[in-house]
């Protein structure tokens, strides 16, 4: 216990001065005139809008990816004190003065950096030479692509970063595991794993695919583990549950704790509201909430309300009628009721406001004490403005003629009886006696003669219906559709007897008593949903590419151009490189499978540790490459050439792994060993020559001359932008 | 059977195109041939006319000799039951497990219901469980490798993955599976070192004949047969590009004789390179207001009509370039043109208005009056890898129309436009220049009287052309089917839990309706049965990986579960997961192939299952029946459940099932079920 009072306190430092060297030119190359150009750069311009959304601490939906990479950004703005006041909406606008540029840059730009040394480590636990190590962090460091997007506010050199530190975490972790589990350095390492696997997945979704390879390898040596029976039944045991602990629990709760902050920081609503239900917009700060607060919370015989579909697609709506009826004969010739027009309209507007009547009463007020309406209950909806009642009957609906007209009722005296009860089906209830809850509720309503469900078809009627949209009674349906389900929004108990004061009533804005609010699960699953579902605008662009076009460096990006003169910012790989890893994936592939098929037939050509250390590289840096390249030949959305260099990173690594294979193994004299050096030294020149040539463009700090660019422009996909003076 | 004298849903698609083989006229179809062509073969063979036209749901079948189509798809539906027995005897050499699966599956109202009509649902299901069984077989043989039942079983392995996959795509996961299973047989051997690299060679050459080179071999013949049968136009024709269509007797290009060059004057069609875009179309109609500027409406169109005829004249005169007294003036490469469409004479037009879809595109429109417009319908008419000065072959030639004024590049997005384009395509201006298919156009029809006709020979696309291009338009016809907005849709995890099924015929309470659903309880075993094959077989697959020494009977009945399970789990899983990736259109019927293998899971598992606890029963007396017990009340309880939904099979009449008097008065047990 007091041990240290008997022997002096010695503190050991191992510094390796390869990581502190590599660590100095990482920052150099990446921090270097890191505010300079002093204009939105590309995507910037769509990162730094949810920037300055957290400044402002607005609520605002991105289906792109979760919220920890854009946190990430904030923080940057938050440290230089950035108030959130800038026009986000032109690439190549100038900055004012208010927005701390390089605060902003700061962390992708270390992240990038931080990136060269852990190269070195991660080559170094995989157990190659320091050599091939240092070898790793250098193409890391001078990959052209891999500076231009850390220099910038964007997130895919974060990305890079975790996907790195969760690999080599569990490398370190895994080392450790020989020696001395349980350790607390093991502890570390295992649960550092986690973290890192989540952070990167909070980054981008596509971070899940290096969180399924980590999970993968950790699957294979836990298999191992079970096959291993010098250890003990209890203590597989542990083993196994340190790891499903740190690997599937760690990282569960910390994505959740990424939304929780989200959640927490983003209190106030803003432009995206709409597209979420009501309960959660009334859990904001402005917004709906305002009007809401204070709404009494059961509805009850003679409240008047408003209703909202829960689908909301095409856009979010409200039931909503008015006086125009329906064209005697439509275009096409089929007939309708002539009654007055139901439709959906996504606007506030005092034509929306319902009010719910026993049908075995005349009276529209709500009695003292309210008589709640429950689940299964026969109503009828009184429009506010017209008095009518919402009606459907076995008449085609416009637009979608295998459904039933919706209308309020017109007696014409027709023989075309009035059929407007509805029974409430609560469809959140807990139990068949449930109350219908403004907000919380969701609601259908059945028609009792004919079992048809009020349904939003989504289809905008033409110019007789003023282009709302088209509301039916769907027939057949079939289980659970957002659609056909609803829930009041505005709630207020009716209290005016004569249809004038109502009218008036219906005009003035609701007031009320009592807030709710909805626990953090469910509003993180409903976020989280939306976020997945939401659709992106069909968005072809200029720059996109194909992934097949990736591999061969076919495309580029235009990030940024001088306002004046030809300088400019451009994402270009550095092509040396590229090439050379795409033939080292290649060669390894090729050797892998030779050494797989001759090892099957006892041939073993590589020792066992050098073949395991062999794999399990293969495995890390060849499969991180594939599952992070692959599956976006699955994915239907634009893509760009950055998305691209997450897998790049990881081909990368695999170059000096190939190269000292070679070099160690299949060069089998001296006079060929020191042949294959001098080689790849020149290799190595040739690659830093041509990052060098392409620096002006990295940088975007030199203007280039019309013929230097057109010398540059070795590939005629490449749109390097020139100047016509 | 004979009492559904109607025809049930998918039927009308089916049924026709088996009548179109009869009929000898070209279709389309989104699946390959051979399932529609094995039903056209057993309509001929019965004595169906083919005359009977299809058209929707519910109409009588009259006087149509039917029964031999409908017979054929019960047949093979009726097969799947020996083989799935002889599936799961072979795997688990047991006879109550291979009974207990013949059980479920005759006893599923589901498959039942699929079987008995004109579908392509049991004759997939035929060849896939014929390739499994066969599989199986061969595995079985392995100890005796180049004999005859070794050949045999291994090549009719091949014979029926040909015919999975000429039925339907789909038959791509029964391939996965034997491929997966050939490969690990492959390894296995290979790491044998008493067999020479010369025997092992043999193995390798004899895997690839029977199950590469043989089914491709077979794949192909469908399509040449499907190509020598279907040899009339039809409906079909312009899915496809215009050489393809000379090949179609009654097709306007089938030895078509049409001017070679382009000249000004001539009349023409443009037709997309792209597949299955169609002719470049124009209409009376103008795009509604609040949709770009409101002028006539330019789309593409897939079938043949008056409004796909354009007029080919120079930019700068209206001058009839028809007027004998002219010299005939060829169109050539870089020239500068206008198109004025035929019927309402009106110019195709661009301008600085995005396009109805496509947002970040300009509008294309028909504008002026009679010709007369302004600049903004002057094209640049430009040859794909020419020089400049070139003149233009008509059918040969890949254009591009390119906008003088914005630059922009004619194309479509391959985009359907709504209800008020007619649900054609969208046409569009691309600022992007680059090449895309989206943005290539060739000349289809073209008539100029002053220039001589030529027979155009060089129209005939060799064998593997047409049938790259049938598989192009094949995918592009699968990917089309989307599900719109506001629709129902099934989804796949609905499946396996029966949540909701498919309406076959009859909605009303008069009506005889016949209702697409598996029979609950033997789905609901199926799926129970999964999650407990899983919990054993990873406490089995641990327990052998920790080294336990499992007495010899455990031993052999864990092997069966392991490998003979695991077998058919992975069945299971490649004929399911795959459709949560598919971004097309689903029904709950793609779900059967794994139902099968499903089926047969269970089979296996309660039968190893019941032998376990016989086995660790042993001491009492009564052991040896708990076994025996255990399959008997299952078999019972299936054939219960069956009695109990066979309406919804073999049709019902009367109110609807929540109605008390109902016959499926209190069978509703999820109100998702709409019988």
């Amino acid at each position: 216990m007091l041990g240290f009072l008997q022997r002096p306190v010695v503190v050991t430092a191992d510094i390796n001065l390869n990581v502190v060297a590599l660590t100095a030119v990482g920052l150099l190359s990446r921090l270097w005139q890191l505010s300079y150009p002093r204009a939105v750069v590309f995507d910037e311009v769509y990162y730094g809008q949810y920037i300055s959304f957290y400044m402002k601490r607005i609520f605002f939906l991105d289906g792109s990816g979760p919220p920890f990479g854009h946190m990430l950004l904030a923080l940057g703005g938050y440290l230089g004190g950035f108030d959130g006041n800038f026009l986000w909406n032109r690439i190549g606008a100038e900055y004012s003065t208010n927005v701390p540029v390089w605060s902003l840059r700061l962390l992708p730009a270390l992240a990038g950096a931080l990136s060269v040394p852990m190269a070195y480590q991660i080559m170094w636990e995989l157990g190659f030479s320091h050599c091939a190590a240092v070898g790793a962090a250098l193409l890391i460091l001078i990959e052209n692509s891999l500076i231009t997007q850390s220099r910038l506010m964007l997130l895919e050199s974060v990305l890079i970063f975790f996907n790195l530190l969760a690999v080599l975490s569990y490398l370190k972790f895994s080392n450790s595991q020989k020696h001395r589990p349980f350790s607390p350095s093991w502890w570390f390492w295992l649960m550092l794993t986690g973290v890192a696997c989540s952070c990167a997945v909070g980054t981008k979704y596509v971070g899940v695919f290096t969180y399924l390879l980590v999970l993968g390898v950790a699957a294979a040596h836990a298999w191992h583990l079970i096959g291993d029976q010098t250890l003990s039944n209890v203590h597989v045991l542990c083993h196994l549950l340190a790891r499903a602990v740190a690997l599937l629990v760690i990282p569960v709760l910390v994505y959740l704790l990424f939304f929780y902050v989200h959640l927490l920081l983003l209190c106030r609503s803003g432009p995206h509201d709409q597209i979420m239900s009501s309960a959660f917009q009334a859990s904001l700060e402005g917004g709906l909430a305002r009007i809401t607060q204070g709404q009494p919370l059961e509805v009850a015989y003679g409240s008047q309300v408003t209703l909202k579909n829960v689908f909301g697609q095409p856009v979010p709506c409200w039931l909503h009628s008015h006086q125009s009826t329906y064209p005697m004969i439509y275009e096409n010739g089929r007939g309708s009721s002539h009654q007055q027009q139901v439709t959906c309209y996504p606007f506030k507007d005092v034509n929306n406001w319902w009010i719910v009547k026993d049908p075995g009463r005349h009276q529209l007020v709500v009695n003292n004490p309210p008589r709640p309406v429950r689940h299964g209950d026969i109503v009828q909806l009184v429009h506010g403005m017209t008095t009518r009642l919402l009606n459907t009957h076995d008449v085609a609906a416009p637009l979608s003629p295998h459904s039933q007209e919706v209308s309020c009722y017109i007696d014409y005296n027709v023989s075309m009886p009035a059929q407007n009860l509805w029974r409430l089906d609560i469809v959140n209830r807990e139990s068949d006696t449930d109350v219908w809850k403004t907000i919380l509720s969701e609601v259908r309503f059945v028609h009792v003669n004919t079992s048809a469900i009020l349904k939003l078809s989504g289809a905008p009627l033409p110019d007789w219906g003023f282009r709302q949209l088209e509301v039916v009674g769907e027939k057949l349906s079939r289980g659970y559709h957002g659609s056909t389900v609803w829930n009041v929004e505005e709630h207020r108990y009716g209290r005016s007897q004569e249809q004038k004061e109502r009218e008036l009533e219906l005009r003035s804005p609701a007031q009320m008593d009592a807030s709710r609010n909805l626990s953090f699960m469910a509003r993180f699953s409903e976020l989280q949903w939306r976020m997945l579902t939401v659709r992106s605008d069909d968005s072809e662009h200029k720059y996109s590419s194909t992934p097949l076009d990736w591999v061969t460096l076919d495309t580029s990006i235009a990030y940024w151009l001088h306002p004046r003169t030809s300088a400019q910012i451009h994402l270009l790989g550095n092509i040396v490189i590229w090439a050379s890893a795409s033939l080292a994936t290649l060669v390894y592939a090729l050797l892998f499978v030779w050494y797989l098929l001759r090892r099957r037939r006892r041939v073993c050509d590589l020792p066992e540790d050098c073949w395991l250390r062999w794999a399990l590289a293969g495995a890390l840096c060849a499969g991180g490459w594939a599952v992070n390249y692959v599956p976006f030949f699955l994915m239907e959305k634009t893509l760009f050439l950055y998305h691209y260099l997450p897998a790049l990173a990881f081909q990368i690594l695999l170059l000096p792994v190939v190269l000292e294979h070679v070099s160690g193994r299949l060069c089998r004299s001296q006079l060929q060993r020191s042949f294959f050096g001098a080689l790849v030294v020149a290799w190595f020149a040739s690659a830093c020559h041509v990052s060098n040539t392409l620096r002006p463009l990295t940088y975007g700090d030199r203007s280039l001359s019309p013929s230097e660019l057109k010398a540059l422009r070795w590939k005629d996909s490449w749109d390097i932008l020139i100047r016509k003076y | 059977m004979r009492k559904g004298i109607q025809r049930r849903w998918d039927e009308t698609h089916f049924g026709k195109m088996g009548s179109y083989y009869i009929n000898r006229t070209f279709f389309f179809d989104v699946h390959p041939p051979l399932g529609k062509m094995l039903i056209g073969l057993a309509g001929y063979l019965s004595g169906y006319d083919g005359t009977f036209l299809f058209q929707k749901p519910g109409d009588k079948y009259e006087h149509h000799s039917y029964l031999g189509m409908r017979g054929f798809c019960a047949f093979l539906g009726a097969l799947l039951i020996p083989f799935a027995y002889l599936t799961v005897l072979e795997l688990s050499q047991s006879l109550p497990a291979a009974l207990l699966t013949a059980a479920l599956l005759t006893f599923d109202t589901g498959c039942l219901t699929l079987s008995q009509y004109i579908l392509l649902d049991p004759i997939l299901m035929f060849f896939i469980m014929a390739a499994m069984l066969s599989m199986v077989k061969y595995n079985s043989c392995a100890n005796r490798p180049f004999s005859a039942p070794w050949w045999i079983w291994l090549s009719l392995t091949g014979v029926n993955l040909a015919g999975a996959l000429g039925v339907k795509f789909v038959g791509l996961f029964i391939i996965l599976q034997v491929g997966w299973n050939t490969l690990s047989d492959l390894w296995h051997l290979f790491g044998d070192l008493n067999l020479s690299m010369v025997t092992v060679g043999k193995h390798l050459t004899a895997r690839v004949l029977c199950l590469i080179v043989l089914p491709l071999a077979l794949y192909t013949a469908t399509y040449a047969v499907h190509f020598m049968v279907l040899n009339k136009s039809g409906p079909g024709d312009g899915f496809f590009s215009s050489a393809f269509q000379a090949r179609l007797s009654g097709n306007n290009l089938h030895n078509a004789s049409i001017p070679e060059h382009l000249a000004y004057g001539s009349v023409i069609t443009v037709k997309s390179a792209r597949m299955a875009v169609g002719y470049l179309h124009s209409h009376g109609h103008l795009y509604p207001e609040g949709i770009g500027a409101r002028q006539q409406q330019v789309t593409t169109y897939l079938h043949k009509d008056y409004n796909n005829l354009w007029i080919i004249k120079k930019h700068n005169t209206n001058s009839d370039p028809l007027d004998p007294s002219l010299p005939v003036e060829f169109v050539r490469h870089g020239d500068i043109i206008r198109l004025e469409h035929k019927e309402t004479s009106r110019n195709l037009h661009s301008h600085y208005h995005e396009a109805p879809l496509t947002r970040k595109h300009y509008q294309v429109t028909g504008y002026g009056i009679n010709g007369t417009g302004d600049s903004n319908d002057f094209w640049r008419i430009e040859v794909v890898n020419r020089k400049f000065g070139n003149r233009i072959k008509v059918l040969r030639s890949r254009i591009r129309l390119i906008h003088l004024v914005t630059g922009c590049v004619l194309g479509s997005s391959g985009k359907v436009l709504p209800k008020w384009g007619w649900e054609q395509l969208e046409v569009t201006c691309t600022p992007y220049l680059k090449e895309t298919l989206n943005s290539i156009w060739n000349v289809e029809d073209h008539i100029n009287p002053k220039l001589p006709n030529i027979s155009l020979d060089v129209l005939h696309p060799g064998f593997p052309e047409i049938m790259l291009e049938a598989h192009m338009v094949m995918i592009r016809g699968n990917s089309g089917l989307k599900p719109k907005d506001n629709e129902f849709t099934s989804k796949p995890w609905h499946w396996p839990i029966n949540y909701q099924g498919l309406r076959f015929s009859g909605i009303n309470d008069t009506d005889f309706r016949v209702y697409l659903l598996g029979n609950p309880v033997v789905w609901w075993l199926n799926l129970l049965s999964i999650a407990l094959y899983l919990l054993s077989g990873s406490i089995f697959a641990v327990a052998v990986q920790r080294g336990a020494r499992l007495p010899a009977e455990v031993e052999g009945l864990s092997q069966v579960l392991l490998q003979g399970g695991g077998q058919l789990l992975l069945g299971w899983m490649i004929h399911y997961f795959p459709f949560f990736l598919m971004g097309r259109i689903l029904y709950f019927h793609h779900y059967f192939p794994a139902m099968l293998f499903s089926s047969m899971l269970t089979g296996l598992l309660w039968d190893t299952l019941l032998r376990l606890c016989a086995w660790s029963l042993a001491s009492f007396s009564l052991a040896g029946h708990v076994h025996a017990l255990g399959i008997l009340s299952l078999l019972l309880g299936i054939a219960y459940s069956f009695y109990l939904f066979h309406p919804l099979a073999y049709g019902m009449v009367g109110p609807l099932a929540q109605d008390p008097r109902s016959p499926m008065a209190g069978l509703r047990w999820l109100e998702s079920w709409d019988f």
